[in-house]
C-alpha cells in the first residue's frame, strides 16, 4: 500500500491503495466515482472509460500507478450544472435502453468529438467501433453524436422524426 | 418532461439512494404499518367494499407478526399508490425494467387512469416486501397483463377520490370534474380540491377484490381507449438523465459498512471434482478473509475488490477432471443432436395428411437448419451485494425476478421467507434467466458465512463461459406444392438441446447448488417450438423433441430462458423454409405469405390474421418492395445486394421485418445497411419507447444472426470474452432502420386493441429475414446461424459466388 494521489473532474484526492490497483476499482470503491463501470476487466467494452490527457482511457486495464495526469469521468462533463450538449443529445435521442454501456459510449464520444468536431458518418462508427452496447443502442448512439456536433457547431439539430402510423 | 428522482440524493449511511432507503422502510412492520394499525381517527371511506377494512388490517398484522418483511398486500389499495400532501403520487408495482423502459409506461397507464400529471408522479418496482409480488419481469407481458391491476386500481383510486371530494364540496360525484389531480364542481369550477388535500399522507384503506394479483380491482372500471390522454403520448424515460450524468446509482454501486468482496473459482472444465484447496496459497494477499468451499464450490472472500481478484487466481485448487467428456465439441454439435435418443418428444400436431399430401406433391422442398447455443453475455457479468445484518438477509441486486430470488434464497439458505428481502436496482440487461439470479444466492450464501455484508462480482469470462444459455436447435422441413404452386404440405420437426432447462431462482437449479451436488429428483423436461405463423396450409405436421447433453449437472452449457427462449432460433428456420418454398415456386416471398395468410378465412378474437396481413403490407410499402422472384441473375461488382423478409407473431403481437444486404463476395462479410419493422402490439402506450425497444431487440437479433455462438471443445466454453465471442458493434449498425407502428385491428366497433406485450417480438424475424435477403443477394441458402465472414465466404465458394 501507499499514498497516491489522483486528480480527478478537478479535485485532488490522496488514497491509501496498492498502486498496481486499476484506476477503474479506485474511482469506483475509493473515491465513489460510479459513472466508469465494470464491464469486462479486459479493455474490450469501454464501460470503464475515463479521459486522460483527452485520450478515452479504458481504466479497468491502466494501473493507478501509470496516470500522471487530471482524470475525467463521466461525473465531471457538466459544467455548472449544464450537462454537456453529448448528455443532453443522449436525452433528447432516448438513447440507453439498459444504460450499463452508456459511461462508454459518451466518454469515447467526447474523446472523438473533442478531437474531431464534426465527424463523418463513418468516423463515427470508426471511433465508436470498439465501444459495446450489448442492448445494441448503437443507431441511437450515431444519431446522439451527430446532434451533438451539430450543437456544438451551433447549428440546429434536424428533428428526427421517424413516426410512421400505418 | 425529465423531472428530478429522489434516486439522486444518497444517504450518508448506506449510500444507496435515498429513494430506495425510503422504500426499505415503507412498509416496516415496526414503524409505519403499525403506526398506521394504531392510529385513531385516520381517514375512513365509506364504501361498500371498506367495510371489511379494519378485519384486514388486524388479518394482515397478524400474518405478518412473525416475520420482518410480510407480503404487501395486493388486495389493499395503499399497496399500490399513495398520494403525499404535495398533491404527488408515488406507484408501487412488482414489476422490474430491463432496459425498455417499461417504468415510464406503468406511470403513463397509473397517471392516466388516477387523472394525474405524469409529472407528479413517481415509481417504485420490483422491492420483494414494499412492492406487490407480479412476479418481476419475463415473458414480455408487463404492459400485456401486469398493466391491467395498475390500471384498475389507479382508477380505483381516483373513483375513491371523487367520493371524498362530493363529500366534502357537497356535490353529487356526476357534478365533478377531475383534471390533473384536481377536482372541481362542473358548475362552479372555482371550488376546487386537490387529491394531496383530499387524503395526501393518508392512506385510502380500500380492499380490492380478486382472486389472484392479475385480477385485482376495484369498483371502478378502467376508462374507455377514446379517453385516454397520457396512454399513446411519449413522455421521456424516467430513468435516462441519470443514466447520462453518473448520478444513478445501480445494484453494482451499493455499498455498505463493512462490505467485504467475493470472487468464485470456477472449476476449469465442467464436470471437475474439487479435491483439495491449499489455503496457504492465498494467505499473503492483503485483506484475506476466507475461502469458502462447499463441494465443488469455491469462493475467496477480501476485505477490498482487487485483493479478492488476485486471490481468486492465485488461490491453488486442486480440481479431478469427470471420466467422460461433458458434451460434443461445439463443432460436432450439430451431429451430436440429430443422432441422439430423445430425451422427449412431444405428439405432434397434425392437421390433414401431410404424409399423402407430399407423396402427391408436384414439387418437394426439404431442407435442414441450426441454431447454435447463444449465451446472455450481460454486458455486465453478474453480481449482488448480500446484507446479514440483524439475523435478516437483504440482497441487492438487478435480478429481474426479484420475488422468486426472496423465495429461493430463503429456501436454499433454510431461513423463513419473511426474514428475507430483495432489494431490485437497474442494472445491465437482463433478457432471461440470467446469470444475476445465480448470484444473489452466491452473495447470501457467502454472507451468511462469514456474517457480513459480500459483493459478489462475477468476471468477464466467467459470465460468458457460465451463464446460462439459450438451446441450440436443429430443424428437419419438408414442404410441398402442388402444380399450380400452391403450398399444399409442411412438415416441420425441431429438436432443441434443452433438456433440465432451469427455471428462475429455484434453490436446487443456481449454479451454486449444483456445484455443492444439489439435484433435483426430475430434470425439468425443457421444450421447444413450432412456428408462430397464421398461414394456412391443408396439411402440415409439427413435431419436437428435446434432447440432452451427456452433462446436465454443473454445466457451462445450461439452458433457460434468453429473449423470446425459442423464438429466434425457431422463425430462422421456418421463415427461412418458408422464403426456399417461394424460390420454388418462383413468387415473390411477400406475395407467397400473402397469399397463405389469405387462404384463411377464419379469424382468432385478436385478428392475428388480419393484422399479420396488415404488418407485411405495412413493411413491403414502407420498404418499396418491388414485386419479384429471388430467382435473378447474380449482379456485377463485389457488392451484391438483396432483400428478404421475415414474419412471425408473439402472443398476439404481430411483426413483420424487412432487410436490405450487401454481400462482399471477396470476404464474405455481410452488412445489413437497412432494417424496415412493421409491428402491431395494439394500444402502444409510449410510442417512442416502443420505437427504440423494437430496434433494440432487432439489432440484438441482428448480432445473434451475425456473430453469436458459444464455442466449446469437449470439456469447457472457450468463447469467454469479447474476442472470442464476438457481438454487435457500431460498424454493423444499419444505415437506416423504420419501424412502423401498426393498429391493424379491423373491428369497427372498438376503436383500439388491448396493449399486448412488445418486449420479444422483435427478436425472433430478423434471422430469416436476413438469411433470405442473402439469398437474394447471392443466390446461397444460409442454413446455420451465425453468418461470421469465413462461413459466408466458404458457401459463395462452394456456389462458385466468389
Amino acid at each position: 500500500m501507499a499514498n497516491v494521489t489522483l486528480k480527478v473532474n478537478g479535485k485532488t484526492h490522496t488514497v491509501d491503495i496498492d498502486p498496481s490497483t486499476p484506476l477503474l476499482y479506485i474511482l469506483r470503491n475509493d473515491l465513489d466515482l460510479h459513472g466508469p463501470r465494470f464491464g469486462c476487466g479486459l479493455g474490450q467494452c469501454g464501460a470503464c472509460t475515463v479521459i486522460i490527457n483527452g485520450v478515452a482511457t479504458r481504466s479497468c486495464i491502466t494501473p493507478t500507478s501509470s496516470v500522471k495526469s487530471d482524470i475525467t469521468t463521466l461525473e465531471g462533463l457538466s459544467k455548472d450544472g449544464a450537462l454537456h450538449p453529448l448528455q443532453q443529445a443522449w436525452i433528447e435521442e432516448q438513447v440507453p435502453q439498459c444504460g450499463f454501456c452508456q459511461n462508454g459510449q459518451i466518454m469515447t464520444a467526447k474523446a472523438l468529438l473533442d478531437k474531431t468536431p464534426k465527424p463523418t458518418d463513418a468516423q463515427i462508427r470508426e471511433g465508436m467501433a470498439r465501444t459495446l452496447c450489448r442492448c445494441m443502442t448503437y443507431y441511437r448512439i450515431q444519431a446522439a453524436i451527430k446532434r451533438a456536433s451539430q450543437q456544438i457547431a451551433g447549428i440546429e439539430p434536424a428533428s428526427d422524426k421517424k413516426e410512421v402510423v400505418a | 418532461m425529465s423531472e428530478n428522482m429522489s434516486g439522486e440524493e444518497m444517504t450518508t449511511f448506506t449510500k444507496i439512494p435515498k429513494q430506495v432507503e425510503e422504500v426499505l422502510e415503507k412498509c416496516d412492520l415496526s414503524t409505519s404499518r403499525r403506526n398506521f394499525l394504531k392510529s385513531a381517527g385516520l381517514l375512513v371511506v365509506s364504501l361498500a367494499t371498506g367495510v371489511a377494512n379494519q378485519a384486514e388490517g388486524a388479518a394482515q398484522a397478524a400474518q405478518a407478526a412473525p416475520g420482518l418483511y410480510p407480503d404487501p398486500n395486493f388486495r389493499q389499495l395503499d399497496s399500490w399508490i399513495v398520494i403525499h400532501e404535495n398533491g404527488t403520487a408515488t406507484f408501487y408495482v412488482g414489476k422490474t425494467d430491463c432496459g425498455q423502459g417499461t417504468g415510464t409506461a406503468y406511470r403513463q397507464m397509473m397517471s392516466d387512469e388516477l387523472d394525474i400529471a405524469y409529472d407528479k408522479t413517481s415509481l417504485i418496482m420490483g422491492s420483494t416486501h414494499v412492492t406487490v409480488d407480479q412476479g418481476g419481469s419475463g415473458g414480455s407481458d408487463g404492459v400485456q397483463v401486469d398493466g391491467w391491476p395498475m390500471r384498475r386500481t389507479a382508477a380505483e383510486a381516483r373513483r375513491v377520490l371523487l367520493e371524498l371530494a362530493s363529500k366534502q364540496l357537497g356535490v353529487p360525484v356526476d357534478q365533478l370534474a377531475v383534471s390533473e389531480g384536481v377536482i372541481t364542481v362542473k358548475a362552479n369550477p372555482s371550488r376546487r380540491v386537490t387529491y394531496g388535500e383530499l387524503i395526501g399522507g393518508k392512506r385510502f384503506n380500500v380492499t380490492l377484490t380478486g382472486n389472484n394479483i392479475n385480477a385485482t380491482t376495484g369498483v371502478a372500471k378502467v376508462k374507455d381507449v377514446q379517453d385516454l390522454k397520457i396512454i399513446g403520448k411519449s413522455p421521456q424515460r424516467y430513468d435516462i438523465p441519470a443514466k447520462v450524468d453518473g448520478s444513478l446509482k445501480w445494484a453494482a454501486d451499493v455499498k455498505l459498512p463493512g462490505m467485504v468482496h467475493a470472487r468464485n473459482v470456477k472449476p476449469p472444465v465442467a464436470g471437475a471434482k474439487m479435491i483439495s484447496i491449499d489455503e496457504a496459497s492465498v494467505r499473503d494477499v492483503p485483506g484475506f478473509i476466507r475461502v469458502v468451499s462447499k463441494g465443488n464450490y469455491v469462493a475467496v472472500i477480501c476485505e477490498r475488490e482487487e485483493q479478492a481478484i488476485r486471490a481468486a487466481r492465485q488461490l491453488k485448487v486442486d480440481w479431478q477432471k469427470p471420466a467422460a467428456p461433458a458434451f460434443p465439441t461445439s463443432e460436432d454439435l450439430f451431429k451430436f443432436m440429430r443422432a441422439a435418443k430423445p430425451t422427449s418428444s412431444s405428439d405432434p400436431n397434425v392437421e390433414g395428411n401431410p404424409d399423402a399430401a407430399l407423396a402427391g406433391a408436384a414439387k418437394v422442398v426439404e431442407a435442414e437448419y441450426d441454431f447454435p447455443f447463444q449465451g446472455h453475455t450481460a454486458f455486465s457479468p453478474a453480481h449482488a451485494l448480500a446484507d446479514p445484518s440483524n439475523g435478516q438477509m437483504t440482497i441487492y441486486t438487478n435480478d429481474m425476478k426479484s420475488y422468486g430470488m426472496r423465495n429461493g434464497v430463503a429456501e436454499f439458505l433454510k431461513i423463513p421467507r419473511e426474514q428475507v428481502r430483495v432489494v431490485w436496482m437497474e442494472g445491465p440487461q437482463a433478457y432471461g434467466r440470467t446469470a444475476a439470479d445465480d448470484a444473489g444466492f452466491e452473495a447470501a450464501y457467502l454472507a451468511k458465512e462469514v456474517g457480513r455484508p459480500v459483493r459478489m462480482q462475477w468476471t468477464r469470462q466467467e459470465e460468458t463461459a457460465w451463464d446460462s444459455k439459450g438451446p441450440a436447435f436443429t430443424f428437419k422441413m419438408r414442404g410441398g406444392l402442388d402444380a399450380r404452386n400452391n403450398l399444399v404440405a409442411f412438415d416441420y420437426l425441431a429438436q432443441a438441446a434443452d433438456y433440465n432447462h432451469i427455471g428462475y431462482n429455484e434453490q436446487d437449479t443456481v449454479l451454486i447448488a449444483q456445484l455443492m451436488g444439489i439435484r433435483r429428483a426430475t430434470p425439468a423436461s425443457g421444450g421447444g417450438d413450432g412456428p408462430d405463423d397464421m398461414y394456412a396450409i391443408p396439411n402440415r405436421r409439427t413435431a419436437i423433441q428435446v434432447v440432452g447433453m451427456p452433462m446436465i449437472w454443473e454445466t457451462p452449457l445450461r439452458t433457460g430462458n434468453l429473449r423470446d427462449p425459442n423464438g429466434p432460433q425457431v422463425t430462422f428456420a421456418a421463415e427461412s423454409f418458408i422464403d426456399e418454398l417461394a424460390v420454388a415456386a418462383n413468387a415473390d416471398p411477400v406475395e407467397f405469405r400473402l397469399k397463405l395468410l389469405a387462404a384463411s378465412t377464419t379469424d382468432d378474437p385478436a385478428f392475428k390474421r388480419a393484422r399479420s396481413i396488415a404488418v407485411i403490407k405495412a413493411a413491403a410499402q414502407t420498404y418499396g418492395w418491388d414485386t419479384r422472384s429471388s430467382r435473378k441473375p447474380l449482379g456485377a461488382g463485389n457488392i451484391l445486394t438483396g432483400r428478404g423478409i421475415g414474419y412471425c407473431f408473439r402472443g398476439q403481437t404481430v411483426i413483420a421485418n424487412i432487410v436490405e444486404v450487401d454481400v462482399n463476395r471477396r470476404t464474405g462479410h455481410v452488412w445489413v445497411k437497412r432494417v424496415v419493422c412493421a409491428h402491431d402490439c395494439g394500444l402502444v402506450i409510449n410510442p417512442e419507447g416502443l420505437r427504440r425497444t423494437v430496434e433494440g431487440g432487432m439489432l440484438h437479433a441482428l448480432s445473434r444472426t451475425l456473430h453469436e455462438e458459444v464455442k466449446f471443445d469437449t470439456e469447457k466454453v472457450t468463447s469467454v470474452d469479447w474476442n472470442s465471442h464476438p457481438s454487435l458493434t457500431h460498424l454493423d449498425t444499419p444505415a437506416r432502420i423504420d419501424v412502423v407502428i401498426v393498429n391493424g385491428d379491423p373491428n369497427p366497433n372498438r376503436p383500439d386493441l388491448p396493449h399486448y406485450g412488445a418486449g420479444e417480438a422483435s427478436c425472433k424475424p430478423l434471422g430469416a429475414a436476413v438469411a433470405n435477403a442473402i439469398y437474394d443477394a447471392t443466390g446461397v441458402r444460409l442454413r446455420r446461424v451465425p453468418f461470421r465472414d469465413a462461413r459466408v465466404l466458404a458457401a459463395l465458394k462452394s456456389a462458385n459466388v466468389v
